[in-house]
């Protein structure tokens, strides 16, 4: 018979479209916030893309490596431009996740029954900390070095005797060298994928449990005779072509960074990393790219203890551990800020003030008043997460209505 | 939109702090890119006075007929090694020469724009503050770089200048008092004893033996010269510039008929 027909014999093709596009109910609420899902999957996409054709041109040798980005900017036809697309899609990346990751804290999409559709994208925001810090060292400027000798020396503070030759395992050498370029190019070329298919088991996690809502109401507890939620519109062709505006919108934002202010005032390509790596030559402010300061932060905001830097390090990857347990962390009776009170919006904004703070101190070079103001912040950020079981409890909440509100 | 305005705000604001941080204060070079004389100008400064040290070795001498060179003028004005047009601006120099004679290797310029805080502004500053100081190994020093190793490449043509000093009194790695005399300055720091110590600043620099050139001959050299080197740092910009407008003008338009699109689909949603 048709086309169609021969296909979906052999491949679910028009069963997966319905599933998951034509008859996949979202709610009909949703507002600003719901943007930055979609928003992330594109910029996946053009990291991936732009990452492949740069792979095509670029060396990863420590000899050749800062060459042949300068050979991209300027004697490949267009070079510039995937790599501008390149570096200013890492920092988009990290903007649109971080609010993605704000919306689900503030309407409560990590809570049941959406625990592991939040665990799964608490995993694909650490994968794409690891791509990125790898993919850093590429360029193979001063900050990339400086940085990736940073970073991996953390490793080496791991006590018991493991700290040394895991960081020697990590690098392949004893310090930063051709062998650790190599490696990084060939690890950042391949986490993409495994991001994709984690983003993949994100989106079937969530058309499992279905799109929570500014609202935190359940839609699918409100059906029609049907079967169809009263407040859900088919995904399609509703928040395609809504979904679209947003894509606009990012991309004039988008644009408008990479064709006037790659740069970015020094904050997506940093002065120094324009800059060969010299291994002698150590520069005299070493800082990650701003998605990493909050940690950098935290982490230099701890004392040496027992003659170690661990404990700052471990303070900084509980920074990020403690997102899994978020879910069970917050004891309200509603999910949405909409109905939570004061005890829970003053936490909310203590927890973003602080992030924000930290982000800024870690691309400081620090004095002994940013220490106190960094300890300080990292104590709140904490406390937003491990006092939650209390005030979540304790806070006045409003009562929830039955359908969500426009 | 109130939402969004504090979103946009939260994402801006660490760039206060970028904004903040600032270093020796600069001349203003007021270069301009479009001025396509000022870099071929600069460009033959580059080979005739820097490129015995320094290479711009990312750049092709190929480059310069985007500025309105022909291969023929490149050739004959910017290539004295026999190379091609094609080539990359290397120097013969070996590293491990210029490391042993200067101290360390003479850094590659083709991306000292972009490394440099300040950018076209530090480099008109660094090539107008060289001083006499013989207590450095050349014979020099400079108010933009301390205690740099390169020598005065150009003092023919600017001529020599002398650092006028001001002394002050340091407490706690803060100045607490300044003065003319190095003496006064003496006698304040021991009056008051422990946690002081004197410093000496270069406060300008005044002019001992003219050069060859005016001094406002000097300033467009560098200003030239600085013209050249944040073109070559970034060859696209204007360019990229100018392609910027058209594609954020076509997503503009593309997203106000998305919008329409995206009411039209959501008139029967209520």
């Amino acid at each position: 018979m048709s086309f169609m027909n021969w296909i979906d014999e052999r491949f679910p093709a028009t069963k997966v479209w319905n599933e998951h596009l034509a008859q996949y109910y979202a709610p009909k609420n949703f507002n600003f916030w719901y943007y930055f899902g979609s928003l992330a999957m594109l910029v996946l996409v053009l990291q991936i893309v732009t990452g492949v054709w740069l792979a095509m041109l670029y060396k990863p040798s420590a000899a050749d490596a800062f060459a042949s980005v300068e050979y991209i900017m300027r004697d490949v036809d267009y070079g510039w431009l995937l790599r501008y697309l390149h570096s200013t899609g890492a920092s988009a990346f990290f903007l649109v996740i971080y609010l993605h990751m704000f919306r689900g804290l503030i309407y409560g999409s990590y809570r049941k029954p959406r625990e592991l559709l939040w665990i799964i994208g608490v995993i694909i925001y650490l994968a794409m900390m690891a791509t990125a810090f790898m993919g850093y060292l590429l360029p193979w400027g001063q900050m990339s070095y400086w940085g990736a000798q940073v970073i991996v020396n953390l490793f080496a503070a791991v006590p018991f005797g493991i700290g040394e030759p895991l960081s020697i395992w990590i690098r392949g050498d004893y310090v930063i060298s051709d062998a650790t370029l190599n490696r990084f190019f060939a690890l950042h070329f391949l986490l993409p994928f495994v991001l994709a298919a984690l983003v993949f088991i994100h989106i079937v996690a969530l058309h499992k449990v279905g799109s929570n809502n500014p609202d935190g109401i359940e839609i699918k507890k409100n059906k029609d005779e049907n079967g169809i939620p009263k407040d859900g519109i088919p995904f399609h062709p509703y928040y395609s072509v809504k979904d679209i505006v947003g894509v606009g919108v990012f991309l004039i934002f988008f644009t408008a960074v990479i064709f006037f202010w790659p740069d970015f005032g020094g904050l997506f390509l940093e002065p120094p990393n324009f800059e060969p790596a010299n291994p002698l030559k150590t520069p005299d402010h070493i800082a990650p790219v701003w998605y990493f300061t909050p940690f950098y932060a935290m982490l230099r905001a701890v004392p040496p203890m027992f003659n170690s830097q661990f404990p700052g390090v471990l303070v900084m990857f509980a920074a990020i551990l403690v997102f899994f347990f978020l879910p069970w962390l917050d004891r309200s009776p509603v999910k949405s800020i909409r109905y939570k009170g004061m005890l829970f919006k003053v936490p909310v904004a203590i927890f973003v003030i602080s992030f924000v703070v930290l982000a800024w101190l870690g691309m400081q070079p620090s004095t002994p008043v940013k220490t106190l103001l960094a300890q300080i912040f990292t104590a709140l950020y904490f406390a937003f997460f491990l006092l939650m079981p209390f005030y979540s409890k304790m806070d006045k909440t409003k009562p929830v209505p039955e359908r969500v509100t426009k | 939109m109130r939402k969004l305005i504090a979103v946009i705000t939260l994402a801006l604001m660490p760039l206060a702090g970028i904004a903040a941080s600032g270093g020796h204060e600069l001349h203003q070079a007021n270069i301009d890119l479009n001025n396509q004389a000022a870099i071929q100008r600069g460009a033959k400064m580059f080979v005739n006075y820097c490129m015995g040290c320094h290479s711009a070795k990312y750049v092709r001498y190929k480059l310069f007929t985007e500025v309105g060179l022909s291969e023929d003028d490149i050739k004959n004005n910017l290539i004295f090694t026999g190379g091609k047009v094609g080539d990359l601006m290397t120097i013969a120099m070996p590293e491990d020469d210029a490391a042993k004679w200067f101290g360390a290797p003479a850094p590659d310029l083709t991306l000292t724009a972009r490394i440099r805080h300040g950018g076209a502004d530090w480099i008109y500053s660094y090539l107008k503050g060289f001083y006499v100081d013989s207590s450095r190994p050349m014979g020099v020093n400079n108010t933009v770089f301390p205690n740099v190793g390169m020598p005065h490449v150009l003092w023919e043509l600017q001529g020599v200048q002398k650092p006028v000093y001001k002394y002050e009194a340091h407490h706690d790695g803060h100045a607490v008092a300044s003065f003319d005399s190095e003496a006064e300055a003496d006698a304040y720091v021991k009056e008051h004893g422990e946690g002081y110590r004197l410093e000496r600043m270069v406060e300008g620099l005044e002019m001992e033996r003219p050069g060859s050139l005016t001094p406002a001959e000097y300033d467009q050299v560098a200003r030239d010269l600085a013209t050249y080197l944040t073109y070559i740092s970034e060859p696209i910009k204007l360019e990229r510039q100018r392609m910027g407008v058209w594609v954020v003008l076509f997503l503009i338009v593309f997203t106000v008929i998305a919008y329409l699109m995206k009411k039209e689909w959501w008139k029967d949603v209520h």
